[in-house]
């Protein structure tokens, strides 16, 4: 309808200047106004997302003195390099488990909230999401004096009942399971929250119509609220799944990477090749490496979405 | 409104008037004559630290007419690593900045020749040991000038009570204050020894096996008193030698008198394993000392700093000297090197060493005996042995003397921590040089 009357005003002026008219007939599509509404968006993307990424992809095909074009050599260089593959490994293990104890231990949340009537549930809410909006560097600050090698709070409670200690970063199964448990306690709260928005659009004659067929709870959730919420799981996967992979900060804090490497993701490990060895040109490499594998993951799980949506 | 017309007559007139008013109007020497100046400082540890370094730049400021800014990085999370990284990419930044030992070389190309601020420094102050040439020098050509402030000796900070209890090893006597070391026993066999009874007394040697410099720099020490070097001076890579072999046979022992969770320690687990007095001994800068001072004043009466052990190559005692440099990108660069002439002055070097409670060390030969050490205390005179005050050890860095292009690999990279705590941890001797040998040639890249 805007757009009738919008053309209808473009025509009455037509005797207006070419110039003007021009400019309005520009604007009289909304695809144009769409446009100049987000260009500032537009603008900073650019700015401080394409731009960077490009430089980076410059920045990689340097030699380490960053003085000669050396192509693909970087990215042949890293491939022959143990703790490359060690840090593969490791950010796969890393992601992915992360991912899981967050997408489990949000979806079980969100039903209990669900399930907590009126005002009390916003408290709960509120509370639950306490540990996404704290800043991580200083949340994981604190999880590093409850791990602290020798003063850990942790091993401290365990001793009074025999156990421990711990050595909670010292060693490579319990140093990985901390960086895991602390960005699991992290992330949990944004899956609790989206699947809680996603479970509140499942209509209840659904769950009327499963209850007059016999269905138990367990097929309530195989049978409809699954198949209501899949969209919104592959996403909200996804979209953590990206962050989960670039994490920094929580290694950074808690292990720096170690024992021997063993807790290196990436964006952690591109920091100590690229800044702290002064070879920016391997770490921009070993950072980029993270586009193909996010890109495949991305690809599987939008098209999923896509073609669930054309379904509907 | 009325609007007056220049003629060009009238116009050529009264520039030629402007340009011979400007050309023979006396020279006045403004506030600001000689321009400005911005200097990025490490932000200092110690508190109030950070007002010698201003004082003395507001001092010479005032004398040579100069505009100063002073930022204060800290090297908390590489921060000053980060903004030289920035700084030499970008080709823009501050026109001083101080930065950590490896950068020079790494910045090499950056910076300005100081051969004009280095040469009448050593004539001053005297000559500057081995590892400032090694890292801030190259071709004969000076990168950087060494810094007093943050410059640091890690050598051990005993507990006196401790190691004459368990250890039976008198620390005063063997580096007695006001005299030369008598420390000849001082050996790495007497310090495993020493570290065993004490780990058996109930407290161990507070020593790193993590990624963070305190635990490379103790490995790099331990493995050059062995002669085990991982990549020689020429840049060949020397794993596979009898010498880093004894290296990791002797860390392997050590290792077994260590805290457990010492492959998680960081730059500050030592400390606090001394301040809160379950250690016997760690190796570090005075920091952990006077730290100790305020909150544990016990434990810091006890606590004795001295000059590192020998092994069958010698002493080696790890030295981290902070750098100036000056850009070649700067503004003002013959400003920035008539301050660094007045930070190193022996006055301005003294009220460094002061005002840090004599955290900070001059690189310089005849700066090692100020009063500051010999009055430090308590315990008085704990703090004597701290700068080497009688050149009784080699002060080296560790992966030196590899390039020090590649040896900065090894260093960021804790490639000797990690061999050391590979070979303790079960894999076999030849499994672990195997892994060392292929992480070398992955540094030798340019």
């Amino acid at each position: 309808m805007a757009d009738v009357v919008v053309q209808q005003g473009r025509v009455a002026r037509t005797s207006g200047t070419r110039k003007r008219g021009s400019l309005r007939n520009a604007l009289g599509h909304k695809s144009t106004v769409a446009f100049f509404l987000t260009l500032p968006l537009i603008l900073l993307i650019v700015l401080l997302v394409l731009y960077p990424a490009f430089y980076s992809v410059y920045l990689a095909t340097l030699n380490k003195a960053m003085t000669k074009f050396v192509g693909l050599g970087n990215f042949t260089f890293l491939f022959k390099r143990e703790t490359f593959w060690m840090v593969v490994k490791q950010s796969c293990i890393f992601a992915i488990t992360a991912v899981v104890f967050k997408a489990l231990i949000g979806f079980i949340v969100a039903h209990f909230v669900h399930n907590i009537p009126g005002k009390k549930q916003r408290k709960w809410r509120g509370m639950l999401l306490v540990p996404w909006v704290i800043p991580p560097a200083m949340s994981t600050l604190a999880w590093l004096w409850l791990f602290d090698p020798s003063y850990s709070a942790f091993n401290y409670t365990l001793s009074f009942f025999g156990v421990g200690p711990i050595p909670w970063l010292g060693d490579t199964f319990w140093a990985r399971f901390a960086v895991i448990l602390v960005n699991v306690w992290y992330g949990a709260p944004f899956f609790l929250i989206m699947y809680l928005a996603a479970l509140k659009s499942v209509p209840d004659q659904l769950y009327e119509a499963a209850a007059i067929d016999g269905a138990n709870w367990w097929q309530r959730i195989w049978y409809v609220t699954l198949p209501m919420m899949r969209n919104i799981i592959a996403i909200t996967t996804l979209f953590s799944l990206i962050v989960t992979f670039a994490n920094f900060d929580i290694v950074r804090i808690l292990t720096s990477g170690g024992p021997l490497d063993t807790t290196h993701l990436f964006a952690t490990w591109a920091f100590q090749v690229g800044i702290q060895s002064s070879d920016i040109p391997l770490g921009a490499c070993v950072s980029l490496f993270m586009v193909p594998i996010l890109a495949v993951a991305a690809i599987f799980i939008l098209r999923d979405v896509t073609k669930r949506g054309n379904e509907a | 409104m009325s609007r007056k017309t220049l003629t060009r007559r009238q116009f050529v007139a009264a520039t030629a008037m402007s340009s011979a008013a400007l050309i023979t109007a006396p020279y006045v020497r403004g506030a600001y004559a000689a321009g400005k100046l911005s200097i990025g400082f490490w932000d200092h540890w110690v508190p109030g630290a950070n007002s010698a370094s201003t004082e003395l730049v507001n001092q010479w400021a005032a004398k040579e007419k100069v505009e100063v800014s002073i930022d204060y990085i800290t090297s908390n999370n590489k921060k000053i690593e980060l903004t030289a990284a920035a700084e030499a990419q970008a080709k823009s930044g501050h026109d001083i900045l101080q930065m950590p030992s490896w950068w020079p070389h790494a910045y090499s190309e950056n910076l300005e020749p100081l051969n004009d601020v280095m040469e009448p420094l050593i004539k001053q102050n005297g000559e500057v040991n081995g590892t400032v040439k090694y890292l801030g020098q190259s071709g004969g050509k000076w990168l950087a000038v060494p810094a007093t402030p943050g410059s640091q000796i890690k050598g051990p900070c005993s507990r006196i009570d401790l190691m004459k209890k368990y250890a039976g090893i008198d620390v005063q006597e063997m580096y007695p204050a006001g005299s030369p070391p008598k420390a000849d026993n001082w050996t790495m066999e007497t310090f495993l020894k020493a570290a065993e009874a004490c780990q058996k007394g109930g407290f161990a040697f507070g020593i790193g096996l993590g990624e963070t410099t305190d635990s490379v720099d103790t490995a790099g020490a331990i493995f050059q008193s062995f002669g085990a070097d991982l990549v020689n001076a020429k840049g060949e890579v020397t794993v596979k030698t009898d010498a880093v072999r004894q290296a990791l046979e002797y860390y392997k022992k050590l290792i077994a008198f260590l805290p457990p969770d010492a492959p998680s320690w960081d730059d500050a687990s030592n400390n606090k394993w001394l301040i809160s007095g379950r250690g016997a001994l760690i190796l570090n800068p005075p920091s952990a000392w006077a730290v100790a001072k305020r909150d544990a004043p016990q434990v810091a009466e006890q606590c004795w700093t001295h000059g590192f052990p020998a092994g069958p190559k010698g002493r080696f005692a790890p030295f981290l000297p902070y750098f100036w440099g000056v850009w070649s990108f700067g503004k003002n660069k013959e400003a920035a090197k008539s301050l660094l002439l007045h930070l190193s002055s022996p006055s301005s070097i003294e009220k460094f060493v002061a005002v840090s409670g004599g955290y900070d060390l001059p690189s310089f030969a005849n700066m090692t005996k100020l009063k500051t050490w010999a009055e430090e205390g308590p315990p008085k005179g704990t703090l004597f042995h701290y700068p080497d005050p009688y050149k009784h050890q080699t002060l080296s860095i560790a992966a030196s003397p590899a390039p020090p292009k590649i040896a900065q690999q090894i260093y960021s990279q804790a490639t000797l921590t990690k061999l050391a705590l590979r070979y303790a941890r079960g894999e076999t001797m030849e499994q672990a040089l195997a892994w060392a040998e292929g992480e070398c040639e992955g540094f030798m890249r340019s």
